[in-house]
């Protein structure tokens, strides 16, 4: 089972919109995945049609009292199933603190899913947190997108540097640009020197488009209602450049 | 239920299932019906073997075929989904009947080993499905159950309409919601709860039942009151009945246990006639027994070559100095002799005289009529327990340490008709009672055929030695190999020598004896 992690400290910059599609593109491949809905906004729930509500809330989730599968809800797509957030998942970081080893709860919860699908898609919160640290920690694949600016490279270098300090295990970093407004010089001028500074940065770029941000009218996956457009092209570019990464 | 799915069946083959699946929502209510996309077709077969072993173990094998695909799929008794493996379609897939050797390795395949055995899978039924789905809606437009409109027609093993059959899945984490709408679609007229698989629907419309044959041949219901040849017709009936059954399959070679099956009715009839002949009508044993015994003959080069690659495998990863390739020639001329052995039987099984044979039999067998003064079957079996049970005791306590194998060899024939006469009259007998009463013999048959297969294949490789050595096909370290095997084979020989008299001590004991005079006593009375 490979886990991919949709993380950046900043919100609205697409992860959510990452985690779906790519999950959704995942599941069309023949893949078995769960997506779980880190974030208590509950976008990802919202946009397959699920309630954001788990029983017992997250606190029943991670003291292990409500089993993560009984949780689990099949999504109107084949092979793409999704654990839906709680408004009480805010507090899963005080959650977290009282677990032993907290920065590896989260990868210790999703073990015994292992059997039941290949890859988990998890969609973070925009935040630096315990809750974020046990994310990095369990996942295989770190799919950062980013908004091309001046401070979106100090991101990318502070995560880069967090990761690089961890013993044992530790996630690629696959970077790319979101959101691209192909007007404004300084997001065509950050996306066109960042790639050539940093390694592993991908080639695709998701471009800021009202088709995309349709998703929520339509509550589905662009990837899904709209498989030609632009939009869901890059999509699959940036799946298979992720999938080349985790080496599936 | 099914996998936590609902199944339902219309009981009108020719009504629309539209409004009758409208009828289920209850007025107001906040679920809807959505298209669930374009029609499906796919081709449709059941395998299994042809003594329905899958069937019989509570698991289906269902092959899917679409478009370039081909998906197996083995379900559980509940329609729990156990394995799926998706083969090649057309030319590139599995050519049924196939052994499970022509199956992909993997999970499918693990499981069906033990199950299946060295039999053949082969279409039990073939069906073509369209498939129509509809999607339930919640309030909020999410999909939280898929009704599936099945409308089957089978082609195979005869053409039928099957009505069409309605299941209702869940939504992982909606089941509440898809159990209301169940609940509801089973109270609709016209819509019935339906709780059979999809296989028994497509063979109860082609006018066939499942596992309504078994390799042996089913076990011959009798009572104790009727007449001995009234019984002894049924019973005879029966096995010429199996013996048909296995010959398309034992011509045309699809797998090695239509042979054996055969030849074991086969045996059965002849032991039955010269236990038992006496309560036919004079001369009717004495005419056919020749010829059952040269029905017998026929088969035995095939099987006994059959036994050999059967048993080649497991001799191979017993070899100590040899190598397995170094029995390649000894393999290739085992599966040469053996082509040439199969052509043999195929062409007496095809032969005028084998349909002879056949025919007489079963017209002299149905004019077998019951007079007064016949004894009851019940009788019959008691005395023919009884004296075959007297034979083996008196053959095995003339066997001595001194004695040659062929004398052992006679009381494994003497342990093979008392076994037999115990299963031809065991519907007389009480289940439990009968496999208690033969569990020493069983061990001591068991001990007699490790120790005559084992002087057989010790002879048998010899002679494989020298035929291969004068067609210049076996090099010297294929001589050396198939020495070893045979060191191996005299080993076991030895064992079971050395175990003998502990297993007929066993067999002629107070307590086993005790327990098969019981056995006989409980059906005369």
């Amino acid at each position: 089972m490979k886990i991919f992690a949709t993380y950046n400290i900043k919100g609205g910059v697409g992860k959510t919109s990452t985690a779906v599609n790519l999950g959704y593109l995942a599941a069309r491949d023949g893949f078995r995945v769960l997506l779980w809905d880190l974030d208590p906004q509950g976008a990802a729930s919202f946009l397959f049609r699920i309630k954001p509500k788990v029983k017992g809330g997250g606190k029943a989730i991670i003291s292990g009292a409500r089993a993560i599968d009984a949780a689990i809800k099949g999504t109107d797509y084949d092979n793409l199933d999704l654990l839906p957030a709680d408004f009480t998942y805010r507090n899963l970081d005080l959650l977290l603190d009282s677990a032993k080893r907290p920065e590896r709860k989260l990868a210790r919860l999703i073990d015994p899913l292992k059997a039941e699908y290949d890859l988990v898609f998890l969609d973070c919160p925009p935040s630096i947190s315990l809750l974020s640290e046990s994310v990095l920690h369990a996942a295989d694949v770190l799919l950062v997108p980013l908004i091309p600016t001046t401070l979106s490279v100090r991101t990318l270098d502070q995560l880069a540097e967090f990761v690089a300090g961890f013993n044992g295990h530790r996630p690629e970093v696959l970077a790319f640009f979101s959101m691209i407004d192909r007007r404004k010089r300084l997001h065509l001028q950050v996306s066109a020197e960042l790639p050539e500074s940093r390694a592993g940065f991908a080639t695709t770029a998701i471009p800021a488009l009202s088709l995309i941000e349709q998703m929520s009218v339509r509550r589905a996956p662009i990837t899904a209602f709209a498989p030609r457009s632009i939009g869901a092209r890059r999509y699959a570019d940036l799946w298979r450049e992720a999938r080349q990464r985790a080496g599936l | 239920m099914r996998n936590g799915s609902c199944e339902f069946v219309l009981d009108d083959a020719a009504a629309g299932p539209d409004e009758l699946v409208a009828a289920a929502l209850e007025p107001g209510s906040d679920v809807s019906w959505a298209d669930g996309g374009p029609v499906r077709t796919c081709r449709r077969a059941w395998l299994d073997t042809f003594d329905w072993r899958l069937y019989r173990a509570g698991l289906t094998l269902e092959q899917v075929s679409g478009r370039g695909f081909a998906d197996l799929t083995l379900t559980g008794r509940d329609g729990e989904v156990l394995a799926t493996e998706r083969i090649g379609a057309g030319a590139s897939g599995v050519r049924w009947p196939s052994l499970l050797s022509g199956l992909p390795s993997g999970p499918l395949r693990e499981l069906l080993e033990p199950v299946v055995g060295v039999r053949a899978l082969a279409p039990v039924a073939r069906a073509t499905s369209r498939i129509d789905e509809r999607r339930a809606l919640n309030a909020e437009a999410k999909t939280v159950a898929r009704l599936a409109v099945d409308r089957m027609s089978v082609t195979f093993p005869a053409r039928a309409v099957v009505p069409p059959r309605l299941s209702l899945a869940p939504v992982r984490g909606y089941q509440g919601q898809a159990d209301r709408l169940g609940h509801a679609l089973a109270h609709v007229l016209g819509i019935s709860s339906g709780s059979g698989s999809a296989l028994d629907a497509a063979l109860a419309a082609a006018g066939r039942r499942p596992a309504d044959r078994g390799g042996k041949g089913a076990e011959v219901q009798l009572t104790p009151a009727m007449p001995a040849p009234v019984a002894m017709v049924a019973i005879l009936d029966a096995l010429v009945d199996t013996i048909e059954d296995n010959v398309t399959g034992a011509v045309r070679d699809i797998d090695t246990e239509f042979l054996h099956d055969l030849r074991v009715a086969v045996r059965r009839t002849r032991s039955a006639l010269k236990l038992a002949g006496h309560c036919l009508p004079v001369g009717l044993a004495r005419r056919f027994r020749p010829e059952f015994r040269w029905l017998g003959d026929l088969t035995t080069p095939t099987r006994d070559l059959d036994v050999y690659l059967l048993s080649l495998p497991g001799m191979i990863a017993g070899l100590v100095a040899a190598s397995e390739a170094d029995l390649v020639p000894l393999r290739d001329y085992l599966a040469r002799s053996r082509a040439a052995a199969h052509r043999d039987l195929a062409r007496g099984l095809r032969s005028a005289r084998f349909a002879r044979l056949i025919r007489e039999w079963r017209t002299e067998l149905a004019a077998v009529r019951p007079s007064r003064k016949d004894q009851t079957v019940a009788r019959l079996a008691d005395g023919r327990i009884t004296a075959a049970n007297r034979n083996v005791l008196r053959t095995g306590r003339l066997i001595t340490a001194a004695s040659p194998p062929a004398d052992l060899h006679e009381l494994r024939k003497r342990c093979k008709e008392l076994r037999y006469m115990l299963e031809l009259f065991g519907s007389l007998h009480d289940p439990a009672r009968r496999w208690q009463a033969v569990r020493e013999l069983k061990a001591l048959q068991d001990c007699l055929g490790e120790f005559q297969d084992a002087q057989i294949e010790r002879e048998e490789i010899g002679v494989f030695a020298e035929r291969m050595l004068a067609e210049r096909s076996a090099t010297a370290a294929t001589l050396l190999a198939m020495g070893e095997i045979a060191a191996g084979l005299a080993r076991r020989q030895r064992h079971a020598r050395s175990v003998f008299d502990l297993r007929f001590a066993d067999f002629a004991g107070p307590a086993s004896q005790a327990r098969l005079a019981a056995l006989a006593r409980t059906a005369a009375a």
